[in-house]
């Protein structure tokens, strides 16, 4: 219980320190989860509209399988994404193994499903209303989709939040496609790793809550934004 | 589409930086006793070459160099590497220090390895006496080390007493630690551990027990992207005067880690 003590001054003594190897593992975690929650973002929520949006044969399975691919195990995407990238495979000339990028790649593979499915859930619960107000006012396909987005905006961000979280907190994909390389791919999970490995408990939890201190101020940050945007939603439809 | 063409650029950016990246895959054990940091910060003032170190069992290095992910491999399994040079997949293999490995357990040995005349007696007493024994089994260059002695006794440990935790040896130490128990370790990696567990040296000094680091240069003629040049000025560094050095002045809470191998730099 002691080291749990010392852990939280650690923690304080480590960020108002400005500690070197904290300050660019939280800089490599910050950078490398942002980029990858904004591709998957930008890959799944679009995916996730042309999913709701058609009536296909298979849809109902290929929901299921999206619903599946939540509970990807981070090491068998680590595993997979290393086929591809490393020197014997398909993408191996590029060399990013062991670069932020292989990481990045891992966590766009790890986040777009959840990104998607989550949306894809509340486009299927939504209230279609709005979209088919907007088409009969003369709106296009496309900007009936507009318009069901901003109603959606603040569900959208929830699954954004929670694909973040996700690609923020994980340690396996980072630590076999990074290669957990000091100062270019040692992030604040895989160097909890590495100091647990090293009998150093009490600087592995006060990085952890360096961690979660981020992951609070970015939250709060979203909400800010998915508050402010929930007035301007309103303001939309009221006008 | 914007964005996405400063993505692209910024990617071409990162891939052609200016200071040459070595890729080195290199033992979890001189990780965890954080030599590899010094070595990296000297060698980057002297050459301006950063030497990026990917720290995993020696099993996966050597398979990580077949693979040609990486410039370097830094390890200690003497056969493994031997069938990694003859098989052509490295080249100018250099000694580069040794050190040695240890029984560590609960200071009450209850097998009585403390009065074990040579190690592979003391293997004998652990087994006999089912104490319970810490694994790394990683195929890391400890855990080989570990399989030969066991095989020399002549048996494939197994059952209840015999745990296979499949960590590096920092972890491994940690759970053996924990549950009271035998393990194999080398020095170093004990020595950077020793305050934060409850574990001693028991036996040690068996001749079978020293533990030799070779670094390898991945063979260019294999892979004809790997950096042999600059893999080379590292080697060249790391078994010259001052390398050796820096090796044998390393010091974790007062005590020499790595012994510096500077007579014997010769294939």
């Amino acid at each position: 219980m002691e080291y749990l003590l010392d852990s939280f001054k650690e923690a304080i003594y480590l960020l108002l320190s400005f500690d070197k190897d904290v300050l660019q593992a939280s800089r490599v975690s910050l950078w490398v989860a942002f980029t990858s929650t904004i591709i998957s973002t930008f890959s799944g929520v679009p995916i996730a509209f042309l999913i709701s949006f058609r009536n296909f044969s298979g849809k109902r399975i290929l929901i299921t399988v999206l619903n599946t691919l939540m509970a990807l195990p981070t090491v068998l995407i680590g595993l997979v994404v290393y086929a591809f990238l490393c020197r014997r495979g398909i993408f191996g000339s590029f060399g990013f193994l062991y670069t932020p990028w292989a990481m990045i790649i891992g966590q766009v593979v790890l986040a777009t499903p959840l990104i998607c499915a989550l949306t894809v859930a509340t486009l299927e619960g939504v209230d279609r209303t709005i979209e088919r107000t907007a088409v009969t006012l003369g709106a296009s396909r496309f900007q009936s989709m507009l318009a069901l987005a901003q109603e959606i905006k603040v569900q959208i961000i929830a699954a954004v939040i929670a694909g973040f979280g996700r690609v923020f907190a994980e340690v396996g994909i980072s630590i076999m496609l990074g290669g957990n390389i000091r100062f270019y791919t040692r992030n604040i999970t895989t160097t909890i790793a590495l100091e647990t490995s090293k009998g150093e408990f009490s600087r592995g939890i006060a990085l952890g809550l360096i961690l979660l201190f981020f992951a609070f101020t970015i939250n709060v940050i979203f909400q800010v934004l998915s508050g402010r945007s929930r007035i301007t939603g309103r303001s939309f439809i009221g006008a | 589409m914007k964005k996405v063409f400063i993505f692209i650029i910024a990617l071409l950016i990162s891939c052609s930086g200016n200071p040459v990246v070595l890729k080195m895959a290199s033992t979890t054990s001189i990780e965890n006793t954080g030599l590899t940091d010094i070595l990296v910060s000297s060698f980057k003032e002297e050459y301006d070459i950063v030497l990026y170190v990917i720290a995993v069992g020696t099993g996966k290095a050597l398979e990580l160099g077949k693979n040609g992910d990486v410039d370097l491999v830094f390890v200690h399994a003497p056969d493994l590497e031997k069938k990694f040079v003859k098989e052509g997949f490295g080249v100018s293999r250099r000694m580069v220090m040794f050190n040695d490995f240890v029984i560590v357990g609960p200071e009450s040995d209850p097998a009585g390895v403390k009065n074990a005349k040579n190690v592979t007696e003391a293997f004998k007493k652990i087994m006999e006496k089912r104490c319970t024994f810490v694994s790394r089994g990683d195929n890391s260059g400890t855990n080989i080390k570990e399989r030969y002695i066991w095989k020399r006794i002549g048996v494939e440990p197994a059952g209840p007493w015999y745990i296979e935790v499949g960590q590096g040896m920092g972890n491994t130490l940690n759970i053996a630690s924990e549950k009271k128990s035998y393990c194999l370790t080398d020095r170093s990696t004990f020595y950077a551990l020793e305050k934060s567990i409850d574990l001693q040296i028991l036996f040690e000094g068996d001749s079978i027990l020293v533990n030799p680091y070779h670094i390898i240069a991945v063979n260019p003629e294999k892979f004809s992207y790997v950096k042999y040049r600059e893999a080379k000025i590292f080697i060249d560094w790391l078994t010259s005067e001052k390398g050796q050095k820096l090796i044998g002045d390393f010091k974790r809470n007062g005590k020499q880690i790595f012994h510096p191998y500077i007579d014997l730099n010769r294939d």
